[in-house]
């Protein structure tokens, strides 16, 4: 209960509250902004956040982060595009419910959902918090260095299709990290005798450049799209938004899902949803509207990805391992203002993991009370044109790069990697692999060099249990990838 | 979930135009760091593998040639989408927009951040294709909202204009305090 009433306390600042009151906004508008999304705005938002103090700043960005798949929802229901690429699964069955004149109960279906999802892994962590607090000790070295490990395993194993892609992304990332002055010897590497190289590549640049100005380049280069705005009627919200319980198996099962993939590094929204769709498809008593209209379809997506951002702070603030690109960006947030996450942070500084949640949970209801009233104005924000929204993120992006040191090469930079970005979403490779490459890959170097001072034989890197279960996880995750690479091969072989 | 299962693991059915071109600059870059690890990275004596300088360099290095190799293979056994030399042409032509980009940002310290911004906004709006009034107004009603946002308001750290030096005392205080 102290704790409780001491998160209170953190957050109960007006500059929070006005954080949190823009974030969320904010993160619903850009998440109805087909082409822009989360990563673009937190990427553009971060160094914007480093004058502020911890808590707001990572208010303003969990606001984006928690609120934009809402808003993603109402393009991918009402026009067929998702607001943001996690909202693909909903227009599946958001779209042809509008189509027979369903949108409006489509929409306060994604938004009851999402709700639930929000809350259901915000109650789930508070209450999970105090055993997070036992375990977050035992991980020494060894243990982050091996969950990290797991990150990057399964960051490339989630991307089907893209798997050889993804990996050397990621090696790519964590290359990029070792560029510089090293802290062990103090000695250059892959710095070409350039002194602008020996701080290194920094983080934000190459955020920035890959996430929003690859995404302008993308969206000035492209065509406008022409959109019809579908007619939806003006009530009913609420009416509507109680259908949920209608679906409250689907939805409790979703975010479950939901929870547990936001907690495993590297596995986030996407396996989610496929998970909960795939399940709630196979325990329908329509299995077969399922792609037609089908709520239980909305339901499962909506309640899935929005279960989990909260989730994905866990393993963040437990062990200081991020699990996607958005809680990487959030990450550096915590460095800049020497709060260093790990189990420190959550035998110490319990309470301000419970404003943290507490601002999740606020953040929930804000969000959904400004749906019901501004859902028709959020109709004409997705009206913007694609080459003006791209000059838009342009004009933002320079804040970000440019006022970390107001450096030509730092945007020289960014563009670089902008350009680099702009190449590989149009060849459908990944991004976020570069960035978990270089937070992961910096957390592994260390931690391994520490970790090595103590062991002596190969095996007693995993004496420990949870270096043991971690250790087997990665084993296990590759395993079952290969077997499954196998069955697909000689699938394809049985085919010809 | 229909979707999901024709999505091959590892194994593409076909490739993107330009993807095989890239794979083989991708590889090429590894290769060509990978060559320089000796070099570019030292060996500290007395010291253990994992307390190496040159030892995450060499895994990240080691690992991209690995990949990228592998997925030159099997890019290359994909069936080729028509188009590569056209794909090359509209990576090519992005570099116009990081042209305007850092001109913008060069163009901030010597005639200011609203001016530039302004100018940047209109300009980019031209250069997208609108010629409408409504299109410009909305442009400079943008560049003018994020000056007074970030600048005025967030009092974010971007130099002032040098012509503004040559502004009257007062309104210089005012143009380089907040725009």
């Amino acid at each position: 209960m102290d704790i409780l009433l001491s998160g209170l306390a953190i957050i109960a600042r007006w500059d929070v509250i006005a954080a949190l009151l823009i974030g969320s906004i904010g993160g619903v508008m850009v998440g109805a902004m087909p082409g822009v999304g989360a990563a673009v705005a937190i990427a553009i938002m971060l160094p914007a956040t480093f004058s502020l103090e911890p808590i707001v700043g990572l208010t303003a960005l969990l606001g984006i982060y928690g609120s934009s798949m809402f808003g993603g929802a109402i393009p991918a229901i009402l026009i067929n595009t998702p607001g943001t690429p996690v909202n693909a699964l909903t227009t599946y069955d958001g779209y042809p419910m509008t189509r027979r004149g369903e949108g409006r109960r489509a929409l306060s279906l994604a938004y009851s959902a999402s709700f639930f999802g929000g809350v259901f892994s915000i109650l789930c962590l508070i209450l999970l918090a105090p055993v997070l607090a036992r375990i977050a000790p035992m991980f020494g070295a060894r243990e982050v260095f091996l969950a990290a490990l797991l990150g990057i395993v399964l960051v490339v194993l989630t991307h089907r299709g893209q798997i050889l892609a993804a990996g050397m992304l990621v090696c790519y990332g964590i290359f990029l990290k070792t560029v510089g002055l090293e802290g062990a010897g103090y000695t250059q590497r892959y710095t070409f005798g350039q002194t602008w190289l020996a701080s290194g590549v920094d983080l934000i640049v190459v955020v920035l450049g890959l996430f929003a100005l690859s995404q302008a380049f993308i969206l000035l280069s492209g065509k406008d799209q022409t959109y019809e705005l579908p007619p939806i009627a003006k009530t009913g919200f609420f009416s509507s938004m109680a259908e949920i319980l209608r679906f409250k198996r689907v939805a409790a099962v979703a975010s479950s899902f939901g929870v547990i993939c936001g907690m495993i590094p590297g596995v986030g929204e996407f396996m989610s949803q496929f998970m909960s769709y795939s399940y709630a498809q196979k325990t329908s008593k329509t299995p077969d509207l399922f792609g037609k209209g089908n709520p239980e379809g909305i339901v499962a997506s909506e309640a899935a990805n929005n279960s989990v951002p909260a989730a994905a702070m866990i393993p963040l603030l437990a062990l200081g391992i991020p699990g996607e690109e958005l809680t990487a960006m959030m990450l550096s947030v915590f460095y800049v203002h020497n709060v260093i996450p790990g189990p420190q942070l959550f035998q110490n500084q319990m309470d301000f993991v419970v404003a943290l949640y507490m601002a999740l949970l606020i953040l929930n209801v804000l969000v959904v009370l400004f749906l019901l009233v501004s859902t028709d104005t959020l109709m004409k924000v997705m009206l913007i044109p694609n080459r003006f929204l791209g000059m838009m993120i342009l004009t933002f992006s320079l804040i970000g790069v440019y006022s970390l040191r107001n450096s030509l090469k730092d945007c020289a930079i960014a563009a670089a990697f902008g350009v680099f970005g702009f190449i590989l979403k149009r060849l459908d490779w990944p991004t976020s692999p570069i960035i978990l490459g270089m937070v992961l890959g910096g957390l592994m170097e260390a931690r391994l060099r520490t970790a090595m001072a103590r062991v002596e034989t190969p095996w007693d890197f995993i004496d420990r249990p949870i270096a043991f279960v971690l250790f087997s996880m990665i084993v296990i995750a590759i395993a079952l990838h290969v077997v499954s690479v196998v069955r697909e091969r000689r699938k394809v072989t049985g085919n010809v | 979930m229909e979707h999901d299962n024709a999505t091959p693991h590892v194994f593409p059915e076909a490739r993107k135009p330009g993807e095989l071109f890239y794979s083989l600059i991708f590889l090429a870059t590894a290769v060509a760091l990978l060559s320089m690890i000796f070099w570019q990275t030292s060996v500290l004596p007395g010291k253990g593998f994992s307390a190496q300088p040159r030892t995450w360099p060499f895994i990240s290095l080691t690992g991209m040639t690995l990949f990228a190799l592998a997925n030159l293979v099997v890019t290359s056994r994909s069936a080729r989408t028509p188009g590569r030399w056209r794909e090359v042409g509209i990576w090519v032509r992005s570099l116009e927009y990081v042209g305007w980009y850092l001109l913008y940002v060069a163009a901030i310290p010597v005639i200011g951040y609203l001016t530039a911004t302004l100018a940047f906004c209109l300009f980019m709006t031209w250069r997208s294709g609108y010629r409408s009034g409504a299109a410009f107004a909305a442009a400079a009603g943008f560049g003018l909202f994020v000056v007074l946002l970030f600048k005025s308001l967030f009092n974010v750290k971007i130099p002032g204009g040098a012509v503004y030096e040559f502004l009257p005392e007062t309104l210089r205080y005012i143009m380089i305090r907040y725009f």
